[in-house]
C-alpha cells in the first residue's frame, strides 16, 4: 500500500458537482418526456407485454385512482389509473394473467356493470399490448356514456396541451404512490435483497481472503440456475433435489476453479488487476458456453403455477416465501459458521491480514478452497432461489444482476460478509421501491447510481472501517 | 469450401470500419491504461455517449461537424463526471465505478422513457442520422468494385467512411506517438509506474490522470461515433461485451506501444471472421446452428483475453518492461 497522503481538488466541491450531475442525469429520465409520462407507463417491446385499459365513470368521465391487480406467471403488479382513466402493467411473460379491479377504489356511486367479469383472465403476448376491460354503471341499465373502447396504449396520443404543466404532473403520473404499492415493492425489495445476498456474500469472502474482485462470479449464479434447470426440466427430478444438486455442481465449480486456474495463478505471484482482467476473461468465456448450450432463450426451473398469498394488500407468491425462508436459513448458517467455528474464525483472519494468519498455524490455502467452495456454492443456491423469483432464467441472468453485487458489497463494505447482507437489502430496496418514482427499466440504473454516490460519500462502505483506499 | 470468398470476407474485416471503430476506442484505452495505468472498464460507455451526441444532433438537422462537436462535448462531460470521484480511488474501484457508469448510460439509453430522445430499446435507425455524414462526401455517387469488394461510395457502409475511419486512425497513431514522445506523456507514464515519485516532482497528478481520462474517453466517442456510421445506434450493441472486447484487442496488440490497437484489431476480428466463416461452411447446421458458432467466437475472445494476460500480458508489439499491470 503507497502513502496515506489523499490528495484532493476541492473533494467537497467535485462531489456537490457530481450529486448534482448525476441527480440531474437521472432526474432528465424521469421528467423530461410529457409525452411518455401522460400515457401509460408501458410500451411494449421484445421483452415486454402490457395488459392495460380505460376505465370511464357511467358518466363518461375518466375514473382516477382505480386499483388495479395483475397476478399470474410468477408476477404480481398493479396499476392506478391516471386522470384519463389509463392504466397499464407491464409483464415480461406469455401467458394467461387475472385481472383484479379493487371495487373499494372506485369512485364513490360507481359499480362494475358485469361483477361477474372480475377477476377476468386476459392473455398476454410479449411485444404487443392487451386489453382487460372493466366497464363501469349500473348492471341492469348500460348508460350511453359507459365507454368500452380500450384506448390502444400502442398509440396512445395524450391530448395536446394537457399534462403538460409541471403542475399537473403529479397527478397525472400513472401508479402515484400510495400505501399498499409501497408496501409491495417493500416486500420484493427485502426478497430480492435477502437472494441477491447470497451471491455477494461469496463474492465479499472472496475478495476479503484473496483480494479479488471477481467479475465471473454472476456465471457462478447463472451455473446455479441452468443447473437447477438442467435437473429439474430435463431430467424431471423433483424441484427440492434439483436445487440441491445444483448447489452442489455450484460448490463443485468453485472448488474445480480455484485447484485449475486461481492457486496456480497465485502461485505465479499475480497482482489483484491482472486476476480481475481474467476474471472478465472467464466471464466472458462462461457466458457465452451457456448461450452455446442453453441458446439466448428464456428457460424456466418450474413450469408449476404459482400461488400466492395476500398480507395485508400485499401479494407473495407461496414459492417467494419459501426462497426467503431458504435464503434466510442459509445466510444464518454462514453467519453462524463465521462467527461460532474455528474454521469461520480462521476465515475472518484471512481476510483481516493473510501473513499474520498463516504465522498463526492457519493453512491459508486451505481456507481460501474453502472459501471458493461455500462462495461457489451459495451463488449456485442464489442463482436457483433467483430463477424461482422471477419465474425466469436465462444465460445472462448472471451478468445482468453482477453489477448489483457489486454495488450491494462496496456499499456494505469491500470484504466484508455482513457488510455484503446489510448492502445487499439496501441495493434491493433500492432497485424495487425506486420503480415507484422512475421508470421501472431504470431501476437497476437507481443502484447503480448509489453505488457511485457511497464512493463518493464513504468509499469504505457501510460497515467498512475506514482505511485508505485510494 | 470456396476459400476466394472466405478469404475475401476475411480480409474485408482487416480494413472494415468497425475494425477502425474498435481501433480508435483501443486507442483511447491505450491512453487511459498504456500511458496512465488507469483501469478504465467503460470505455463502451464513451463510445455509445459519443454515438448518441453524433446521431441526436445530426437527425435534428445539424451538420456532421456539430454532430462531431457535440459527441466530443458529452464525452469531456463524462468523463469529468467519472474522474472527480474516482480518480483518488484504487485501481480496482475506478474499475468497478467506470464499467457501472457505462451501465447506467447503456440502461437509460434503452429505456422506454427516453424513446423520445434515444428512440429507447429499438436506438435510432440509420438511415435519419447518416444524412449529414453522406453529405460530406467527396466521391462520386454509385458503387465501386475494388478487386472482390464492391461498396457503394457515400453510403452508410461505404467507400468515404472507410477512407475517413482509417485516416482519423492514422491521425490519432500519429497523436499518440508523439505525445508518448512529449513531456506531458513522460508526466503519464511516470503516473503509470509511481505517482508518488510524479508527486515529489510537484506535479499533480489528479489533473494529469483527469486529461488523460478526458483525452481517452473523447477518442472512446469518436470511436463510437465511427461504429454507428455503417449501422444504427442501439444502447445494446455497445454493451459491457464491447469493452471487453476493446481491452482484448488491446492487450493482443500490445499496450502502450503506438500501433497495438491496430494490428489487434486487424487480428482479432479477420481471425474472429475466419473461424466463423471456415467453421460455417465445415460443420452442417444440423450439428451447429450459427447462433452457436457466434457464441463459441465470444468464447474464443474470452479465452484469448484470459491467455493474454496469464502468459504474454505486453502482447505481440510491447514490451514486458514497460507494461506492468499492478494497482495503483
Amino acid at each position: 500500500m503507497r502513502s496515506a497522503v489523499v490528495h484532493g481538488v476541492r473533494p467537497a466541491r467535485a462531489r456537490a458537482a457530481l450529486v448534482t450531475l448525476m441527480l440531474a442525469l437521472l432526474l432528465c429520465a424521469w421528467w423530461a418526456p410529457p409525452a411518455t409520462a401522460a400515457a401509460a407507463e408501458c410500451v411494449p417491446d421484445s421483452e415486454t407485454a402490457c395488459i392495460s385499459g380505460r376505465i370511464r365513470t357511467a358518466a363518461g368521465d375518466p375514473a382516477t385512482g382505480v386499483r388495479i391487480v395483475v397476478e399470474g406467471q410468477g408476477f404480481a403488479g398493479e396499476a392506478t389509473t391516471d386522470a384519463d382513466g389509463r392504466w397499464s402493467v407491464a409483464v415480461s411473460e406469455d401467458g394467461e394473467y387475472t385481472v383484479t379491479l379493487d371495487t373499494e377504489s372506485l369512485p364513490p356511486g360507481e359499480t362494475l356493470r358485469n361483477p361477474q367479469d372480475n377477476p377476468r383472465t386476459v392473455t398476454a403476448d410479449v411485444g404487443a399490448s392487451t386489453a382487460a376491460l372493466f366497464p363501469l354503471g349500473s348492471a341492469s341499465s348500460p348508460s350511453p356514456g359507459t365507454s368500452e373502447s380500450p384506448s390502444d396504449p400502442g398509440t396512445t396520443s395524450p391530448d395536446p396541451g394537457v399534462d403538460v404543466e409541471p403542475g399537473a404532473e403529479d397527478s397525472s403520473r400513472p401508479g402515484a404512490i400510495t400505501f399498499p404499492r409501497v408496501a409491495q415493492q417493500f416486500t420484493s425489495g427485502i426478497i430480492f435483497g435477502l437472494l441477491l445476498a447470497l451471491a455477494s456474500v461469496g463474492l465479499s469472502l472472496i475478495y476479503g481472503t484473496t483480494g479479488l474482485s471477481s467479475f465471473s462470479h454472476g456465471e457462478q449464479v447463472t451455473l446455479g440456475a441452468l443447473a437447477a434447470y438442467v435437473f429439474a426440466q430435463l431430467m424431471d427430478l423433483p424441484l427440492l433435489v434439483a436445487g440441491i444438486l445444483a448447489v452442489v455442481v455450484g460448490a463443485l465449480s468453485g472448488y474445480a476453479q480455484d485447484a485449475g486456474i486461481w492457486k496456480p495463478l497465485r502461485k505465479r505471484g499475480m497482482g489483484p488487476v491482472q486476476l480481475m482482467i481474467i476474471t472478465i476473461g472467464l466471464s466472458m468465456a462462461l457466458q457465452y458456453t451457456f448461450q452455446f448450450f442453453f441458446g439466448g432463450g428464456r428457460l424456466r426451473i418450474s413450469i408449476a403455477t404459482p400461488t400466492s398469498i395476500n398480507v395485508g394488500g400485499v401479494i407473495i407468491a407461496h414459492q417467494s416465501l419459501l426462497s426467503t425462508a431458504i435464503a434466510a436459513l442459509a445466510l444464518g448458517g454462514v453467519a453462524f459458521f463465521l462467527q461460532r467455528t474455528w474454521t469461520g474464525r480462521a476465515t475472518r483472519a484471512v481476510a483481516d491480514n493473510p501473513a499474520l494468519a498463516a504465522a498463526s498455524g492457519i493453512n491459508v490455502e486451505r481456507i481460501i478452497r474453502l472459501v471458493w467452495i461455500v462462495g461457489a456454492g451459495l451463488a449456485a443456491l442464489g442463482g436457483v432461489l433467483i430463477g424461482l423469483y422471477f419465474n425466469v432464467t436465462s444465460w445472462n441472468m448472471g451478468g445482468t444482476i453482477l453489477l448489483l453485487m457489486f454495488a450491494a458489497v462496496t456499499l456494505g463494505g469491500l470484504g466484508t460478509a455482513f457488510g455484503a447482507l446489510v448492502g445487499s437489502i439496501v441495493i434491493g430496496l433500492v432497485s424495487e421501491m425506486s420503480s415507484l418514482v422512475i421508470p421501472s427499466d431504470l431501476r437497476y440504473a437507481g443502484a447503480l447510481v448509489i453505488l457511485i454516490l457511497v464512493l463518493l460519500v464513504r468509499p469504505q462502505g457501510i460497515l467498512g472501517r475506514a482505511e485508505r483506499i485510494g | 469450401m470456396d476459400w476466394t470468398s472466405i478469404l475475401a470476407n476475411v480480409a474485408g474485416e482487416l480494413f472494415h470500419p468497425v475494425t477502425a471503430a474498435y481501433v480508435i476506442a483501443a486507442i483511447g484505452l491505450n491512453v487511459h491504461f498504456g500511458l496512465t495505468g488507469l483501469l478504465n472498464m467503460g470505455q463502451a460507455g464513451f463510445m455509445l455517449i459519443g454515438a448518441y451526441g453524433f446521431a441526436i444532433t445530426t437527425l435534428a438537422g445539424n451538420s456532421a461537424l456539430t454532430g462531431f462537436l457535440v459527441g466530443m462535448a458529452a464525452a469531456v462531460l463524462f468523463a469529468l463526471l467519472l474522474g472527480m470521484p474516482t480518480l483518488r480511488l484504487r485501481g480496482d474501484y475506478l474499475a468497478i465505478v467506470t464499467i457501472a457508469a457505462a451501465e447506467i448510460v447503456r440502461l437509460i439509453g434503452r429505456s422506454t422513457s427516453m424513446t423520445w430522445l434515444t428512440g429507447g430499446n429499438a436506438g435510432i435507425a440509420g438511415d435519419g442520422f447518416k444524412n449529414a455524414f453522406h453529405a460530406t462526401c467527396l466521391l462520386p455517387e454509385g458503387d465501386t468494385t475494388v478487386l472482390f469488394w464492391t461498396y457503394s461510395n457515400c453510403y452508410s457502409n461505404s467507400w468515404w467512411l472507410r477512407i475517413v475511419a482509417w485516416v482519423l486512425v492514422a491521425l490519432l497513431c500519429l497523436l499518440v506517438w508523439r505525445l508518448m514522445r512529449s513531456p506531458w506523456g513522460r508526466v503519464l507514464k511516470g503516473i503509470r509506474e509511481d505517482e508518488d515519485a510524479v508527486r515529489s516532482l510537484g506535479k499533480s497528478v489528479y489533473s494529469y490522470k483527469m486529461q488523460s481520462l478526458i483525452l481517452g474517453g473523447c477518442m472512446g466517442a469518436l470511436g463510437g461515433i465511427v461504429f454507428v456510421l455503417p449501422q444504427a445506434v442501439q444502447a445494446d450493441s455497445m454493451g459491457r461485451p464491447t469493452t471487453f472486447f476493446v481491452w482484448t484487442l488491446l492487450l493482443l496488440g500490445g499496450a502502450a506501444t503506438v500501433f497495438g490497437p491496430v494490428l489487434g484489431s486487424m487480428l482479432l476480428w479477420s481471425s474472429l471472421m475466419l473461424i466463423k466463416s471456415v467453421m460455417r461452411d465445415v460443420i452442417p447446421a444440423t450439428v451447429l446452428r450459427t447462433e452457436q458458432i457466434e457464441s463459441f467466437s465470444f468464447v474464443v475472445v474470452g479465452v484469448t483475453l484470459m491467455m493474454l494476460i496469464i502468459f504474454r500480458p505486453q502482447g505481440i508489439l510491447g514490451d514486458k518492461k514497460e507494461l506492468s499491470i499492478n494497482v495503483r
